[in-house]
Protein backbone atom coordinates (compact mmCIF):
# COMPACT_ATOMS: atom_id res chain seq x y z
CA UNK A 1 0.00 0.00 0.00
CA UNK A 2 2.57 2.28 0.84
CA UNK A 3 3.32 2.44 -3.44
CA UNK A 4 -0.09 3.74 -3.64
CA UNK A 5 -2.03 5.56 -6.47
CA UNK A 6 -1.65 8.49 -3.75
CA UNK A 7 2.09 9.04 -4.30
CA UNK A 8 1.99 10.80 -7.28
CA UNK A 9 5.35 12.69 -7.75
CA UNK A 10 7.06 12.60 -11.77
CA UNK A 11 4.20 10.42 -12.62
CA UNK A 12 3.27 10.87 -16.52
CA UNK A 13 0.84 11.34 -18.74
CA UNK A 14 -1.86 13.96 -16.63
CA UNK A 15 -1.76 16.80 -19.06
CA UNK A 16 -2.25 20.43 -18.12
CA UNK A 17 -3.12 21.92 -14.49
CA UNK A 18 -6.78 22.60 -14.62
CA UNK A 19 -6.04 25.93 -12.96
CA UNK A 20 -8.11 28.44 -12.16
CA UNK A 21 -7.11 31.86 -10.10
CA UNK A 22 -10.18 32.00 -8.31
CA UNK A 23 -11.74 29.24 -6.78
CA UNK A 24 -14.28 29.19 -3.90
CA UNK A 25 -13.72 27.31 -0.80
CA UNK A 26 -16.32 24.89 -1.16
CA UNK A 27 -17.76 24.53 -4.53
CA UNK A 28 -21.17 22.91 -3.16
CA UNK A 29 -22.54 22.41 0.57
CA UNK A 30 -21.65 18.73 0.39
CA UNK A 31 -18.00 19.45 0.02
CA UNK A 32 -18.34 21.82 3.51
CA UNK A 33 -20.00 18.73 4.83
CA UNK A 34 -17.56 16.10 3.70
CA UNK A 35 -14.69 18.25 5.42
CA UNK A 36 -16.91 19.10 8.75
CA UNK A 37 -17.77 15.05 9.28
CA UNK A 38 -13.99 14.18 8.93
CA UNK A 39 -13.53 16.55 11.75
CA UNK A 40 -16.38 14.75 13.51
CA UNK A 41 -14.76 11.36 13.06
CA UNK A 42 -11.56 12.25 13.60
CA UNK A 43 -12.78 13.58 17.02
CA UNK A 44 -14.79 10.99 18.15
CA UNK A 45 -12.53 8.16 17.81
CA UNK A 46 -8.73 9.90 18.04
CA UNK A 47 -7.42 9.27 14.68
CA UNK A 48 -3.71 10.53 13.88
CA UNK A 49 -2.82 12.41 10.86
CA UNK A 50 -0.74 9.06 9.97
CA UNK A 51 -4.24 6.93 10.40
CA UNK A 52 -6.28 9.32 8.63
CA UNK A 53 -3.88 10.12 5.18
CA UNK A 54 -3.45 6.01 4.94
CA UNK A 55 -7.67 5.78 4.88
CA UNK A 56 -7.55 7.65 1.89
CA UNK A 57 -4.47 6.30 0.44
CA UNK A 58 -6.06 3.00 0.80
CA UNK A 59 -8.96 4.04 -1.58
CA UNK A 60 -9.26 1.60 -4.68
CA UNK A 61 -6.76 3.65 -7.48
CA UNK A 62 -9.44 4.45 -10.21
CA UNK A 63 -11.29 6.18 -7.67
CA UNK A 64 -9.17 8.31 -6.37
CA UNK A 65 -8.14 9.34 -9.76
CA UNK A 66 -11.47 9.99 -10.57
CA UNK A 67 -12.81 11.46 -7.66
CA UNK A 68 -12.48 14.94 -6.37
CA UNK A 69 -10.37 15.60 -3.25
CA UNK A 70 -13.59 16.09 -0.87
CA UNK A 71 -15.14 12.81 -1.68
CA UNK A 72 -11.68 11.76 -0.99
CA UNK A 73 -12.39 12.77 2.59
CA UNK A 74 -15.77 11.91 2.68
CA UNK A 75 -14.29 7.92 1.73
CA UNK A 76 -12.00 8.45 4.42
CA UNK A 77 -14.55 9.45 6.62
CA UNK A 78 -16.91 6.87 6.39
CA UNK A 79 -13.95 4.31 6.53
CA UNK A 80 -12.74 5.22 9.57
CA UNK A 81 -16.46 5.39 11.15
CA UNK A 82 -16.66 2.05 10.06
CA UNK A 83 -13.57 0.44 11.07
CA UNK A 84 -13.68 2.31 14.72
CA UNK A 85 -17.25 0.85 14.71
CA UNK A 86 -19.56 4.70 14.69
CA UNK A 87 -21.54 2.85 12.08
CA UNK A 88 -21.70 0.16 10.01
CA UNK A 89 -21.36 -0.33 5.78
CA UNK A 90 -24.70 -1.83 5.56
CA UNK A 91 -26.22 1.40 7.48
CA UNK A 92 -24.56 3.51 4.95
CA UNK A 93 -25.11 2.14 2.31
CA UNK A 94 -29.32 1.87 3.09
CA UNK A 95 -29.44 5.36 4.19
CA UNK A 96 -27.56 6.29 0.81
CA UNK A 97 -29.51 4.38 -1.29
CA UNK A 98 -26.58 2.76 -3.39
CA UNK A 99 -23.16 1.26 -3.30
CA UNK A 100 -20.94 3.20 -1.24
CA UNK A 101 -17.14 3.04 -1.67
CA UNK A 102 -14.83 2.89 0.91
CA UNK A 103 -10.90 2.15 0.76
CA UNK A 104 -9.41 -1.39 0.56
CA UNK A 105 -7.91 -2.85 3.87
CA UNK A 106 -5.05 -1.87 5.78
CA UNK A 107 -2.28 -4.54 4.64
CA UNK A 108 0.55 -3.76 7.43
CA UNK A 109 0.52 -5.29 10.96
CA UNK A 110 0.07 -2.91 13.92
CA UNK A 111 3.00 -1.40 15.60
CA UNK A 112 3.50 -2.72 18.76
CA UNK A 113 7.50 -2.25 19.46
CA UNK A 114 8.16 1.16 17.64
CA UNK A 115 11.75 1.20 18.81
CA UNK A 116 13.33 4.29 21.04
CA UNK A 117 12.76 7.92 20.47
CA UNK A 118 15.58 9.54 18.76
CA UNK A 119 16.49 12.14 20.23
CA UNK A 120 19.80 13.51 18.70
CA UNK A 121 19.55 14.59 15.05
CA UNK A 122 22.07 12.07 12.92
CA UNK A 123 22.33 14.68 10.16
CA UNK A 124 23.57 18.34 10.09
CA UNK A 125 23.28 21.31 7.68
CA UNK A 126 25.09 20.41 4.49
CA UNK A 127 25.47 16.46 4.93
CA UNK A 128 25.07 14.62 2.11
CA UNK A 129 22.31 11.80 3.12
CA UNK A 130 20.91 8.87 0.64
CA UNK A 131 16.97 7.81 0.88
CA UNK A 132 16.53 4.54 1.91
CA UNK A 133 15.68 2.14 -0.85
CA UNK A 134 12.64 -0.06 0.78
CA UNK A 135 8.89 -0.45 0.40
CA UNK A 136 7.01 -1.29 3.35
CA UNK A 137 3.58 -2.29 3.90
CA UNK A 138 2.00 0.76 5.53
CA UNK A 139 1.85 4.51 5.24
CA UNK A 140 5.27 6.13 4.82
CA UNK A 141 5.52 9.89 4.28
CA UNK A 142 9.35 9.13 2.21
CA UNK A 143 7.98 9.96 -1.45
CA UNK A 144 8.75 7.05 -4.24
CA UNK A 145 10.59 9.34 -6.30
CA UNK A 146 12.84 10.46 -3.67
CA UNK A 147 13.47 6.26 -2.90
CA UNK A 148 17.58 5.62 -3.12
CA UNK A 149 18.51 9.16 -4.23
CA UNK A 150 21.48 11.42 -2.50
CA UNK A 151 20.32 15.26 -1.52
CA UNK A 152 21.73 17.19 0.62
CA UNK A 153 20.26 18.41 4.16
CA UNK A 154 19.21 22.22 4.32
CA UNK A 155 17.11 22.65 7.52
CA UNK A 156 16.58 20.11 10.41
CA UNK A 157 12.71 20.88 11.62
CA UNK A 158 12.92 19.35 15.09
CA UNK A 159 11.37 16.31 16.37
CA UNK A 160 8.33 15.06 15.57
CA UNK A 161 6.50 11.28 15.57
CA UNK A 162 7.04 9.24 12.68
CA UNK A 163 3.59 8.76 10.51
CA UNK A 164 5.13 5.16 9.57
CA UNK A 165 4.59 4.29 13.18
CA UNK A 166 1.19 6.28 14.15
CA UNK A 167 -0.63 4.96 10.75
CA UNK A 168 -0.77 1.93 12.56
CA UNK A 169 -1.67 1.91 16.28
CA UNK A 170 -1.49 4.07 19.62
CA UNK A 171 2.09 3.06 19.60
CA UNK A 172 4.46 6.01 18.62
CA UNK A 173 8.37 7.01 17.50
CA UNK A 174 9.53 10.54 17.54
CA UNK A 175 12.52 11.62 15.24
CA UNK A 176 14.40 14.02 13.85
CA UNK A 177 12.91 15.72 10.49
CA UNK A 178 15.11 17.09 7.76
CA UNK A 179 14.65 18.93 4.47
CA UNK A 180 16.78 17.93 1.90
CA UNK A 181 17.36 19.25 -1.20
CA UNK A 182 17.67 16.98 -4.86
CA UNK A 183 19.09 18.34 -8.12
CA UNK A 184 16.14 17.54 -9.98
CA UNK A 185 18.60 16.80 -12.97
CA UNK A 186 19.90 13.49 -10.56
CA UNK A 187 15.96 12.70 -10.05
CA UNK A 188 15.23 12.56 -13.19
CA UNK A 189 17.99 11.88 -15.63
CA UNK A 190 17.14 14.53 -18.18
CA UNK A 191 19.81 17.09 -17.80
CA UNK A 192 17.44 20.34 -16.69
CA UNK A 193 19.66 23.13 -15.13
CA UNK A 194 18.73 25.12 -12.24
CA UNK A 195 15.97 23.25 -10.51
CA UNK A 196 16.08 21.60 -7.37
CA UNK A 197 13.25 19.31 -5.61
CA UNK A 198 13.21 19.59 -1.67
CA UNK A 199 11.59 16.78 0.34
CA UNK A 200 10.94 17.19 3.98
CA UNK A 201 11.91 13.62 5.59
CA UNK A 202 12.18 11.89 9.00
CA UNK A 203 15.55 10.66 10.23
CA UNK A 204 14.86 6.79 9.65
CA UNK A 205 14.03 7.34 5.84
CA UNK A 206 17.90 8.66 5.41
CA UNK A 207 21.17 7.08 5.41
CA UNK A 208 24.74 9.15 5.19
CA UNK A 209 25.90 9.16 1.50
CA UNK B 1 -42.99 19.25 -2.61
CA UNK B 2 -43.24 22.24 -5.20
CA UNK B 3 -46.40 22.06 -7.63
CA UNK B 4 -45.66 24.72 -10.32
CA UNK B 5 -43.22 22.64 -12.24
CA UNK B 6 -40.08 23.42 -10.46
CA UNK B 7 -38.24 20.56 -9.90
CA UNK B 8 -35.40 19.99 -6.97
CA UNK B 9 -31.81 19.78 -8.90
CA UNK B 10 -31.19 16.23 -8.97
CA UNK B 11 -29.55 15.03 -6.53
CA UNK B 12 -26.10 13.02 -6.82
CA UNK B 13 -24.85 10.11 -5.41
CA UNK B 14 -21.87 11.82 -3.57
CA UNK B 15 -24.52 14.14 -1.94
CA UNK B 16 -26.68 11.24 -1.10
CA UNK B 17 -23.51 8.84 0.44
CA UNK B 18 -22.63 12.26 2.46
CA UNK B 19 -26.42 13.09 3.90
CA UNK B 20 -26.29 9.16 4.73
CA UNK B 21 -23.09 9.84 6.80
CA UNK B 22 -23.85 12.87 8.39
CA UNK B 23 -27.31 11.86 9.17
CA UNK B 24 -25.91 8.33 10.95
CA UNK B 25 -23.23 10.28 12.61
CA UNK B 26 -25.96 12.80 13.94
CA UNK B 27 -28.07 10.38 15.80
CA UNK B 28 -25.07 9.21 17.54
CA UNK B 29 -24.95 12.65 19.23
CA UNK B 30 -21.92 13.66 17.54
CA UNK B 31 -22.42 16.01 15.38
CA UNK B 32 -23.00 19.41 17.23
CA UNK B 33 -25.45 21.88 16.68
CA UNK B 34 -23.84 24.66 14.11
CA UNK B 35 -20.70 22.63 13.90
CA UNK B 36 -20.96 22.38 9.78
CA UNK B 37 -21.94 25.50 9.64
CA UNK B 38 -19.49 27.72 11.53
CA UNK B 39 -16.47 25.22 9.96
CA UNK B 40 -17.96 26.30 6.41
CA UNK B 41 -18.81 30.06 7.48
CA UNK B 42 -14.61 29.89 9.09
CA UNK B 43 -13.53 28.74 5.45
CA UNK B 44 -15.60 30.62 3.46
CA UNK B 45 -14.44 33.88 5.23
CA UNK B 46 -11.99 34.60 7.90
CA UNK B 47 -9.43 32.02 6.99
CA UNK B 48 -8.01 32.68 3.81
CA UNK B 49 -5.06 34.15 1.72
CA UNK B 50 -6.24 37.68 2.87
CA UNK B 51 -4.56 36.62 5.65
CA UNK B 52 -1.44 35.60 4.05
CA UNK B 53 -1.65 39.30 1.62
CA UNK B 54 -1.43 40.63 4.89
CA UNK B 55 1.88 38.73 5.98
CA UNK B 56 3.68 39.41 2.90
CA UNK B 57 2.58 43.48 2.81
CA UNK B 58 4.20 43.98 5.92
CA UNK B 59 7.16 41.74 5.06
CA UNK B 60 7.62 44.20 2.03
CA UNK B 61 7.26 47.71 4.35
CA UNK B 62 9.20 46.59 7.45
CA UNK B 63 12.68 44.68 7.17
CA UNK B 64 12.54 43.91 10.92
CA UNK B 65 9.24 42.02 10.26
CA UNK B 66 10.79 40.23 6.85
CA UNK B 67 14.29 39.49 8.97
CA UNK B 68 12.06 37.74 11.81
CA UNK B 69 9.91 36.01 9.10
CA UNK B 70 12.68 34.52 6.54
CA UNK B 71 14.66 33.73 10.29
CA UNK B 72 11.54 31.98 12.06
CA UNK B 73 8.03 31.89 9.78
CA UNK B 74 5.65 30.45 12.73
CA UNK B 75 6.55 33.15 15.41
CA UNK B 76 6.48 36.42 13.06
CA UNK B 77 3.07 34.87 11.16
CA UNK B 78 1.89 34.77 14.88
CA UNK B 79 2.47 38.41 15.25
CA UNK B 80 -0.08 39.33 12.74
CA UNK B 81 -2.75 36.93 14.85
CA UNK B 82 -2.43 33.66 12.55
CA UNK B 83 -1.53 30.39 13.80
CA UNK B 84 -3.40 27.08 14.20
CA UNK B 85 -4.08 23.76 12.39
CA UNK B 86 -1.52 23.09 9.39
CA UNK B 87 0.23 26.06 10.35
CA UNK B 88 2.09 25.26 13.46
CA UNK B 89 5.42 25.00 12.06
CA UNK B 90 5.69 27.38 9.25
CA UNK B 91 8.50 28.25 6.80
CA UNK B 92 8.88 31.38 4.56
CA UNK B 93 10.81 30.90 1.23
CA UNK B 94 11.87 34.09 -0.28
CA UNK B 95 11.16 34.44 -4.38
CA UNK B 96 14.12 36.92 -5.66
CA UNK B 97 14.90 38.06 -9.41
CA UNK B 98 17.56 35.16 -9.60
CA UNK B 99 15.15 32.49 -7.30
CA UNK B 100 11.73 30.98 -7.65
CA UNK B 101 9.79 29.16 -5.13
CA UNK B 102 6.48 26.97 -5.57
CA UNK B 103 5.14 24.58 -3.25
CA UNK B 104 3.29 21.19 -3.73
CA UNK B 105 2.30 18.72 -1.58
CA UNK B 106 3.04 15.53 -3.78
CA UNK B 107 1.39 12.79 -1.22
CA UNK B 108 -2.21 14.27 -0.16
CA UNK B 109 -2.85 17.93 0.25
CA UNK B 110 -0.88 19.76 2.38
CA UNK B 111 -1.38 23.66 2.86
CA UNK B 112 -0.67 26.48 5.03
CA UNK B 113 -4.44 27.16 6.62
CA UNK B 114 -4.00 29.66 8.52
CA UNK B 115 -2.36 32.14 5.80
CA UNK B 116 -3.64 30.33 2.70
CA UNK B 117 -6.88 28.87 3.56
CA UNK B 118 -8.09 25.74 2.46
CA UNK B 119 -5.94 24.73 -0.74
CA UNK B 120 -8.08 25.15 -4.45
CA UNK B 121 -9.60 21.78 -6.41
CA UNK B 122 -6.00 22.17 -8.65
CA UNK B 123 -3.44 22.18 -6.13
CA UNK B 124 -4.97 18.56 -5.24
CA UNK B 125 -5.25 17.10 -8.54
CA UNK B 126 -3.14 14.64 -9.45
CA UNK B 127 -1.86 16.79 -12.66
CA UNK B 128 -0.27 19.06 -10.56
CA UNK B 129 1.60 16.96 -7.79
CA UNK B 130 2.82 14.66 -10.31
CA UNK B 131 4.28 17.72 -12.50
CA UNK B 132 5.50 19.73 -10.36
CA UNK B 133 8.46 18.18 -8.48
CA UNK B 134 9.43 16.83 -12.68
CA UNK B 135 8.83 19.35 -15.23
CA UNK B 136 8.11 22.69 -12.77
CA UNK B 137 9.82 25.02 -15.64
CA UNK B 138 7.20 23.91 -18.11
CA UNK B 139 4.14 23.36 -15.50
CA UNK B 140 5.01 27.10 -14.67
CA UNK B 141 4.72 28.02 -18.27
CA UNK B 142 1.39 26.72 -18.67
CA UNK B 143 -0.35 28.01 -15.58
CA UNK B 144 1.06 32.06 -16.74
CA UNK B 145 4.47 31.80 -15.10
CA UNK B 146 7.33 31.74 -17.72
CA UNK B 147 10.73 32.14 -16.03
CA UNK B 148 13.99 32.67 -17.74
CA UNK B 149 16.16 29.62 -18.09
CA UNK B 150 18.86 31.37 -15.52
CA UNK B 151 16.19 32.11 -12.75
CA UNK B 152 16.52 28.67 -10.11
CA UNK B 153 13.41 26.84 -9.36
CA UNK B 154 13.59 25.46 -6.01
CA UNK B 155 10.10 23.37 -5.39
CA UNK B 156 9.65 22.70 -1.70
CA UNK B 157 7.29 19.29 -1.51
CA UNK B 158 5.25 19.45 2.48
CA UNK B 159 5.73 15.95 3.13
CA UNK B 160 6.37 16.27 6.64
CA UNK B 161 5.04 18.76 9.68
CA UNK B 162 6.86 22.07 7.95
CA UNK B 163 4.15 24.12 5.51
CA UNK B 164 5.51 26.85 3.81
CA UNK B 165 4.46 30.59 2.16
CA UNK B 166 6.57 31.84 -0.67
CA UNK B 167 7.07 35.61 -0.01
CA UNK B 168 6.67 37.18 -4.01
CA UNK B 169 8.59 40.20 -5.02
CA UNK B 170 7.34 43.56 -4.55
CA UNK B 171 6.15 44.64 -8.13
CA UNK B 172 7.92 47.44 -9.42
CA UNK B 173 6.32 51.10 -8.73
CA UNK B 174 4.37 50.42 -5.58
CA UNK B 175 7.03 52.31 -3.25
CA UNK B 176 4.58 55.02 -2.35
CA UNK B 177 1.83 52.40 -1.81
CA UNK B 178 0.73 51.40 1.98
CA UNK B 179 0.34 48.87 3.28
CA UNK B 180 -3.19 47.52 3.27
CA UNK B 181 -3.22 48.52 -0.90
CA UNK B 182 -0.17 46.80 -1.17
CA UNK B 183 -1.87 43.25 0.80
CA UNK B 184 -4.42 43.97 -2.52
CA UNK B 185 -1.78 43.34 -4.68
CA UNK B 186 -1.30 39.86 -3.14
CA UNK B 187 -2.99 36.97 -4.88
CA UNK B 188 -3.13 33.42 -3.89
CA UNK B 189 -0.87 31.91 -6.83
CA UNK B 190 1.67 34.02 -5.68
CA UNK B 191 2.26 32.77 -2.15
CA UNK B 192 2.10 29.32 -3.66
CA UNK B 193 4.92 30.57 -6.29
CA UNK B 194 2.37 29.98 -9.70
CA UNK B 195 2.44 33.21 -10.66
CA UNK B 196 4.54 36.34 -10.20
CA UNK B 197 3.30 40.06 -8.92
Amino acid sequence: MVDGIHDLGGMQGFGPVGHSPAEPAFHDRWEAVARALLVVVGNAVDVSGGEFRHSIERMDPGHYLTSSYYEHWLTAAATLAIEHGLVTRSELEARAGGRFPLSGPVLAPLVTDPGPDVDEPRFGVGDRVRVREWHPAGHTRCPRYVRGKAGVVVRMDGIYSVPDVEAHGSARRHEPTYSVRFDAADLWRDGQHGVSVHVDLWDSYLERS
Amino acid sequence: MSTGGHHPAPVSPVEQRVAALEALLAERGLVPEGFIEEITRRYESEIGPMNGAQVVARAWVDPGYRQRLLAEGTGAIAELGFGGAEGGHMVVVENTAAVHNVIVCTLCSCYPWPVLGLPPAWYKDPAYRARMVREPRVVLAEMGCPLRDDVEIRVWDSSAEVRYLVLPQRPPGTEDMPEAELAGLVTRDSMIGVARL
